[in-house]
């Protein structure tokens, strides 16, 4: 009899703890830094995510259904997004999984939604290896051999820097192939790396890495690295009482880099996939949205992300029938879609091509300076 | 350009202004080990709330863009004052309780102590880093050998040499620091004397939680970022200073600190940062190895 009830209990536990199938959703999982010391990116994403999915469901939704997006943080650790991936693709039965922008974090995900074969969109990973993973894995951004690339050619050909210097963030895929990028074409425009030296994410003191550097007296440091870490970098640097200009890429994108590096990171230029002061129609209307929903201008990361949701809406709407894996082949044959950052077609390794800015960190804003394409 | 003495120069101030703030902590560890054979564990999280104490301070008084002395002063006693009343809390709660109990117990009391703050301050303020306010005005104070010596650094460093030489004299030149003494070398025989130990001990927790406070609010001058895990691995490398001088001894924890901090400048600055952890816990194997006791550490030494 006592074991007949426990049997009972846990059986109607479990029942219960059963997510009730909505057939009149589609459920689509996002996994994000929404704290941690990258917690703006997370944010930023979920912003441009949800304004995206909230106007495809005013519209009526998709086939009738409308879309649920589930996020989960992942505290910007690599072993806390493999967790959460794994439940929303388990027990939320997600039919497309977003997520993220840190690329280690990406690559942490990326084989367990291929294995389980869960198309998986990251917004903003640009390093290269995340889509080599499988073929159900895509991105809506450009990837770093370009990036670095734009931004070599910046510091070579528009800002004429001879000797440049990088100080990297060796834990992370990203920072680590950016950098990468960046000195192959830096030196073979003929421009010269005068050091290379590394920090690892979480640091706080960097004067010793600086003081080599500043001795080597460098037109500009490239630190392809995270806003937390660069706003302190720029200012220990600026203690040390170096003058030249600071350069980075798409991970600098957060309203705390100029509050943690203050007048620091003034003047200071790095790629970016959008600017806010873009005047192609697309982008000003998606301006328009987000300001009117969140009350403030939308930064890059909300803008992919922006793009990406309005992507899988695209992929939703032309799959006959919703399944991951029709999905999956619709994602692949996404041409010329206009987004708010612009023309993206996802090409055969799935990667997005599209066209990248460089914007100049002037006080709290980021003044426009220059577009590149592809 | 620099010379590369002018190079060695910059390594030196900007190591010892980071192991002066190493010293700060480890003395916290190391006086709670002098009087009570503990490993406070907990004390790298009460140097944590000491900087959030001081943000908070600061955001609520509007001190956020007002640099200057008064500025150091106030956010100084914020933080001493949060972090005594958290430092004595936890031993009145934590560890008399289990004054009596096996050391291993109190120790993983003091384990389970430290993760209870780090994790409910993540639920209270939020895991994503906050900017630390202004403290000092940066400038450039003198220069030497052509180096330039900032009032950042000057200021850590003239708070740190303050907080100890007043810990030395209150240790070894009042009534109190006197009974902190005799505690640690045998509390049975000090209570005897008329002594409360309850009291030396409570005071002890006290005075190291407040150089834990000082040492957050120089912490944020120099690096403007404070979130609730900031205290793990400092409050590691201040523990490895703390034995590597010798631990519960108090020029010990100076010295370790010092080290410490000038050890890793020089790694960083002259071979990788990728050394820069593993040279603090290597400096550890190798001293216990050579002197379990640490440098200064010595049997019969006087311990507080």
């Amino acid at each position: 009899m006592k074991y007949l009830l426990i049997t009972a209990a846990l059986l109607g536990l479990s029942l219960t703890a059963c997510t009730k199938k909505n057939d009149n959703e589609i459920v689509l999982g996002h996994f994000a830094s929404m704290t941690g010391s990258e917690a703006t990116f997370g944010i930023s994403t979920d912003e441009g995510l949800r304004l995206a999915f909230e106007e495809a469901n005013a519209a009526g939704g998709i086939k009738g259904k409308k879309i649920k997006l589930i996020t989960m943080d992942d505290q910007g650790k690599a072993e806390e997004a493999a967790a959460v991936a794994t439940r929303l693709i388990e027990q939320e039965k997600v039919l497309v999984l977003i997520g993220e922008v840190a690329s280690s974090r990406s690559l942490a995900v990326a084989p367990l939604a291929q294995n389980k074969k869960v198309p998986m969109v990251s917004p903003s990973s640009t390093n290269p290896k995340v889509t080599e993973v499988g073929d159900y894995i895509f991105r809506t951004c450009f990837i770093d051999p370009f990036q670095g690339t734009v931004m070599a050619k910046f510091a070579f050909e528009t800002q004429k820097y001879k000797k440049v210097a990088v100080l990297r963030d060796v834990k992370s895929d990203y920072s680590v192939g950016l950098a990468d990028f960046f000195v192959t074409k830096f030196k073979s425009l003929g421009g010269d790396v005068v050091g290379d030296v590394s920090y690892q994410s979480g640091d706080v003191d960097f004067k010793a890495q600086l003081t080599k550097l500043k001795s080597l007296n460098p037109d500009a440091i490239l630190i392809p690295g995270y806003y937390t870490e660069v706003g302190l970098i720029a200012r220990q640097a600026r203690e040390l009482g170096y003058k030249g200009t600071f350069l980075g890429g798409d991970g600098w994108d957060s309203p705390k880099l100029s509050e943690i590096g203050q007048s620091a990171v003034d003047g200071a230029y790095f790629s970016n996939h959008f600017s806010n002061e873009s005047t192609d129609p697309t982008a000003v209307e998606f301006m328009k949205r987000f300001q009117a929903k969140y009350n403030k201008t939308p930064d890059g990361l909300s803008s992919v992300a922006y793009d990406a949701g309005k992507i899988i809406i695209k992929a939703l709407e032309s799959a006959t029938e919703l399944t991951r894996e029709n999905i999956r082949g619709e994602l692949a044959k996404i041409k010329d879609f206009q987004g708010a950052t612009g023309k993206i077609s996802i090409d055969s390794n799935r990667n997005a091509t599209k066209s990248a800015v460089v914007v100049q960190v002037q006080g709290k804003m980021n003044k426009f300076v220059t577009t590149v394409n592809p | 350009m620099n010379s590369p003495g002018q190079d060695f120069i910059q390594h030196l101030i900007n190591g010892i202004s980071l192991g002066s703030i190493y010293a700060l902590i480890a003395l916290g560890y190391t006086m709670v080990y002098g009087i009570l054979q503990l490993i406070n564990f907990a004390h790298s999280d009460v140097y944590m709330v000491g900087a959030f104490a001081a943000y908070f301070a600061a955001k609520l008084l509007g001190l956020n863009n007002s640099p200057g002395i008064a500025t150091l002063a106030i956010l100084l006693i914020a933080s001493m004052v949060a972090c005594s009343v958290l430092g004595l809390a936890i031993e009145r709660f934590a560890y008399r309780p289990l004054r009596k109990a096996p050391k291993l117990n109190i120790l993983i009391t003091a384990i389970g102590v430290s993760l209870l703050l780090q994790f409910s301050c993540q639920i209270f303020f939020g895991a994503d880093p906050k900017v630390f306010p202004n403290v000092i005005e940066d400038g450039v104070l003198t220069e030497v050998f052509g180096v330039p010596l900032k009032m950042n650094d000057v200021s850590v460093l003239a708070v740190t040499l303050v907080a100890m030489l007043s810990l030395h004299f209150l240790i070894y030149h009042t009534k109190l620091g006197r009974a902190m003494r005799a505690v640690s070398q045998n509390r049975t025989v000090a209570s005897l004397m008329g002594v409360n130990p309850d009291r030396i001990i409570s005071f002890t927790f006290i005075v190291g939680s407040s150089l834990a406070g000082i040492g957050s609010v120089l912490v944020g001058m120099k690096y403007p970022k404070i979130d609730p895990l900031m205290g793990l691995m400092i409050g590691m490398k201040a523990f490895v200073a703390a034995v590597l001088g010798g631990i519960g001894n108090i020029m010990g924890a100076v010295l370790g600190g010092l080290l410490m901090g000038l050890s890793e400048q020089m790694v960083v600055g002259y071979l990788s940062s990728t050394y820069r952890d593993a040279l603090a816990f290597g400096i550890l194997i190798v001293i216990l190895i050579f002197k379990p006791s640490g440098l200064l550490g010595k049997g019969g030494v006087e311990k507080v």
